[in-house]
């Protein structure tokens, strides 16, 4: 069965408060590359057929917030 | 006069709403459950404080979209009454009833304190009565308000900011708004607690100074 595999980040316009604290955590532990952490989330949907548009609707409807997040998604087989 | 106060699962501010209510501002209350789907017989809406659905996906996500949201949903598009407190608050943004979104406190920590609220507006039912500086707890951790640039201009040219953390933007959030109506006045949405200053027993009695807007409601 198709897994759909959809990710939702915070705006880029946001401060991502957790984000930040997990930065400031690396850089204790030395990696100090890191310059910004920003968490999303990883939602996987198992589905019968994949048809994007309905997709795209529940990421809207439900699975994302618009007002704070975006999202993406990718059909794995 | 009868409050509908509409429960969730993981809904915990419920009974603080209905005693609250019922033995300090004087107006009858019961409670509703998530999966009714009529209002009947109600002369306005609270939707609680709480943890509803345990926060799952986003803070009152799951709860805006059950059943009973529809009549709520119809109820303030014929002008009731609605409030939404703390996690009511994030239900009614997640339902779309108020505009913009609660999201992580600023400094990551879940605030437990009063804090002093200056009314930004005496417009509409709820605000009316509300003539100075008040002081409310607060108990949340996601309660950062915020918005697009252009939806704080509608909130700022319709006058629908009804809250303000006077002395301290405690959470980060835009602008210090702490509360917000709808363009038409009667949803109310705030991240404070009117419901737990209603005595000097427990602290203060400046929330019947917001919540005496119920007495005011034409019945029938």
């Amino acid at each position: 069965m198709p897994v759909v595999r959809v990710s939702v980040t915070l705006k880029p316009s946001l401060l991502d408060s957790a984000g930040r604290t997990v930065a400031d955590a690396l850089h204790r532990q030395s990696f100090t590359e890191v310059q910004d952490v920003r968490i999303g989330k990883l939602i996987e949907l198992q589905v019968t057929e994949v048809d994007e548009a309905r997709i795209r609707q529940m990421c809207a409807d439900l699975l994302a917030n618009p007002v704070i997040e975006d999202f993406s998604y990718e059909v794995v087989q | 006069m009868k409050v509908a106060i509409v429960r969730f699962p993981g809904s915990n501010c419920d009974a603080d709403a209905l005693h609250a209510l019922r033995r300090d501002v004087g107006v009858d209350a019961d409670y509703v459950w998530q999966t009714e789907t009529s209002l009947a017989g109600f002369d306005a809406v609270w939707v609680p404080g709480g943890f509803s659905y345990g926060d799952y996906l986003r803070c009152g996500a799951m709860a805006a979209r059950a059943p009973i949201m529809s009549a709520v949903r119809d109820f303030a598009g014929r002008g009731g009454l609605v409030i939404g407190v703390c996690n009511g608050f994030q239900v009614l943004c997640e339902s779309g009833l108020l505009p913009g979104a609660l999201v992580r406190n600023v400094k990551q920590r879940f605030i437990c304190q009063d804090v002093q609220l200056e009314p930004a507006t005496r417009r509409g039912p709820w605000m009316a009565g509300v003539d100075r500086t008040i002081t409310l707890p607060i108990a949340h951790g996601e309660g950062r308000f915020v918005c697009a640039p252009e939806t704080l201009k509608e909130l700022q040219d319709n006058d629908q900011i009804a809250f303000r953390y006077a002395s301290e933007n405690v959470n980060g959030s835009t602008e210090a708004i702490a509360g917000v109506m709808n363009a038409a006045g009667n949803v109310l949405g705030l991240m404070p607690h009117p419901e737990r200053a209603t005595r000097d027993l427990v602290g203060g009695t400046d929330g019947l100074l917001l919540l005496q807007a119920l007495k005011m409601v034409r019945t029938g």
